[in-house]
């Protein structure tokens, strides 16, 4: 027999902290087994954010930092700039980039710096127990908008590969999901470019994944994909929003 | 080598480079932008990084990523800048990395002023963060002391792997003095840093870190920080001007204790026996130094541009054996050397007092 | 060695596997691992073609996926 898939070796053999059928599983392993097939583990050097994914340094067998809530894209920017032949990515939750990180993902990418940013949407504060994020959609109940967000009071979503499409120093944003095994295909192969992306120097690469919070948002894992493809979907549409161009950099 | 006429800032810039330091990032307030706007041309000609970040909080948190990834790295700010950067400065402690970090003090709270003060002491030397942890703070008055201190600043920060502040004030950023440097060619010797995080090749992986959920595990980290800041207490330093005789020692840093020495000279040619005791690590603090120094004084008055915050440590360490007075200006405002010496002789008429 | 191999105490019982399996023979067990969760598991190995679906869509890499060799 041969096997056809098994842990990558970018992952630890630690037992995750996430909740049952959090996708934060899949992109994990995803980052990973990008790593290995890249052949990149031990030129890598991550960030991990302040949210679900805090504990992400036990999981990624690699180099790692932990930064302060939304600071990310500062803190891997001063390690690429130290270490420019390495491979620096952050990990991030839409709280963390897209909230208190706001001015750090946007000037990152402004700079061009050539770091990866794997931002994980799921429209929720989850670590803190539920709360209201830039990404939760108008009408979604959190514990701090109970009666669901109201866009006179709370605003809307932010679209944040779209807003960050426009900026000429990045080379590749995307945005997938991992609501079935096609589309985790494509979520990886999407990974996957944002770091070879990197490791041509071509300029600041982000893969926005589309993702669940089954317990923040009240159903079970399965059902929570569905939710996902019904309600984020249409909000979130899925894609390539920038490659820079052959031979730009 | 000769000496240059330099602006305070600029020269802390170049000192830094001398000392071994290729990264820099920083933002602009004033009284300080000097320093960055000198580093922008001078880092990327000897093979560095200088990077204006997006604000205080982004340049601290690159400081944090770079000093993890084992570089020597600065940055600088003035009071409001540095309030921002004090998550990012206890994140630095609590995962025990070095840096160097310039507070050109101004006047505050708030927005405050641009002229210097002397208002941040608390926030340098008791905390300014959350958590138990320390800067070793180092505070010049002049800027050939900001120079000659650079390269320990450094040092220091590698040896103990602890963020090293630098204390100043509007004043000696803005000022020009004439300047020695070391040489060019001098050379840096950096520690190897095997706990930084330069990518895992041979070697187990490494995570700069603060965060310890077990409790039992945080409550080590901090012992094991209080020892590291117990073992700082030898790198003292300290200046005693005239008060080996001196019934009235006056005590202060950077440049109020500039015009403090002053004072003391006036007073001295008025036959009244003055003297200055000028701490220049504000922590670790020179308690014994200070006691010696006014082991004979019946009063001790201190000057600073505050309402009054390292008169604190002056009336803590030494213990009450003798009265502390306090004579400050704020708001931007500097204290004259004819002022001081008003308080001099008013101190030294009353004879042996009380604490006021 | 079994085609499809779950590492019964890494299951968290999230049941994602169960739907992205084509040929639905992923089902949750009756009795529960040490984390007291249902783990999933495969009782018709012969029904597997190895695709690796399951595999892909379960969070705590609790399973690995094998192929039989062609001679």
């Amino acid at each position: 027999m041969i096997t056809v898939f098994e842990r990558p070796n970018s992952l630890t053999t630690a037992k995750t902290h996430y909740c049952p059928g959090c996708t934060h599983g899949i992109i994990h392993r995803l980052v990973a087994e990008v790593l290995d097939e890249l052949g990149v583990q031990e030129d890598t050097i991550g960030v991990s954010p302040v949210g679900c994914a805090v504990l992400a340094y036990d999981y990624f067998n690699v180099d790692m930092h932990e930064a302060a809530h939304g600071r990310a894209p500062a803190v891997a920017t001063g390690i690429k700039r130290v270490h420019p032949d390495k491979i620096v990515f952050t990990y991030q939750g839409d709280g963390d980039l897209a909230a208190i990180g706001a001015a750090e993902i946007v000037h990152a990418a402004a700079r061009g710096e050539k770091i990866t940013t794997i931002f994980v949407n799921n429209a929720i504060f989850g670590m803190t127990g539920g709360q209201m994020a830039p990404t939760t959609l108008v009408g979604q109940v959190s514990t701090t908008a109970p009666k669901g967000r109201d866009s006179a009071i709370q605003g809307y979503p932010l679209r944040i590969s779209e807003m960050l499409a426009t900026i000429e120093g990045t080379a590749y944003i995307a945005r997938v999901s991992v609501h079935n095994p096609q589309e985790v295909a494509k979520a990886k192969k999407a990974i996957k470019t944002a770091f070879e992306f990197q490791i041509a120097g071509r300029g600041f690469t982000l893969v926005e994944v589309l993702s669940t919070c089954p317990t923040n948002w009240g159903y079970t894992p399965k059902e929570s994909l569905k939710w996902l493809v019904d309600n984020m979907i249409p909000v979130y549409p899925l894609g390539v929003k920038k490659t820079l161009e052959e031979g730009k950099d | 080598m000769a000496k240059v006429l330099m602006k305070g800032n600029e020269a802390l810039g170049e000192a830094a480079v001398r000392a071994g330091c290729r990264y820099f990032f920083g933002y602009p307030i004033t009284p300080q932008n000097e320093i960055p706007q000198y580093l922008a041309k001078r880092l990327p000609e000897v093979g560095g990084v200088f990077l204006q970040a997006e604000s205080e909080i982004a340049a601290i948190n690159m400081v944090y990523g770079a000093a993890g990834s084992g570089a020597r790295v600065m940055t600088s700010s003035s009071s409001p800048g540095i309030s921002l950067k004090q998550e990012g400065i206890t994140y630095i402690a609590g995962a025990e990395l070095p840096c160097v970090i310039v507070n050109m003090q101004r006047g505050g709270p708030g927005l405050g002023s641009i002229q210097p003060g002397q208002a941040d002491y608390f926030q340098a030397v008791k905390g300014g963060g959350h958590g138990d942890y320390k800067l070793l703070v180092l505070a010049p008055a002049t800027i050939q002391e900001t120079v000659d201190l650079m390269g320990k600043a450094f040092d220091l920060a590698d040896e103990y792997r602890n963020p090293v502040m630098i204390l100043g004030d509007g004043i000696l950023g803005q000022m020009m003095e004439g300047v020695e440097f070391p040489a060019e060619e001098t050379p840096v010797t950096l520690a190897e840093k095997s706990w930084a995080t330069t990518g895992a090749k041979g070697r187990k992986r490494n995570v700069v870190n603060s965060l310890y959920l077990d409790p039992i595990k945080l409550e080590k980290h901090n012992e094991h920080l209080q020892r590291k800041y117990e073992r700082m207490a030898k790198e003292v330093l300290w200046e005693n001007y005239k008060t080996d005789d001196a019934e009235l020692v006056l005590v202060g840093y950077g440049s109020s204790a500039r015009v403090a020495k002053a004072a003391v000279d006036l007073a001295r040619a008025q036959g009244i026996k003055a003297g200055l005791f000028r701490p220049i690590t504000l922590f670790p603090f020179p308690k014994e130094a200070l006691q010696e120094a006014c082991k004979q004084a019946n009063h001790v008055l201190t000057v600073e541009m505050s309402m009054g915050q390292l008169v604190e440590d002056v009336r803590y360490n030494l213990e009450f054996k003798v009265p502390v007075h306090f004579y400050g200006r704020s708001g931007g405002m500097v204290p004259t050397n004819r002022a001081v010496l008003e308080e001099i002789i008013r101190w030294a008429k009353s004879g042996k007092g009380e604490n006021q | 060695m079994l085609k499809v191999e779950f590492d019964e105490d890494r299951c968290k019982g999230c049941e994602l596997c169960t739907d992205a399996c084509p040929k639905n023979i992923v089902v949750m067990a009756d009795h529960i691992n040490a984390m007291g969760f249902h783990p999933a598991t495969v009782v018709e190995q012969e029904k597997c073609i190895s695709c690796g679906f399951c595999a892909r869509m379960c969070p705590d890499v609790v399973i690995t996926v094998r192929k039989e060799e062609k001679k």
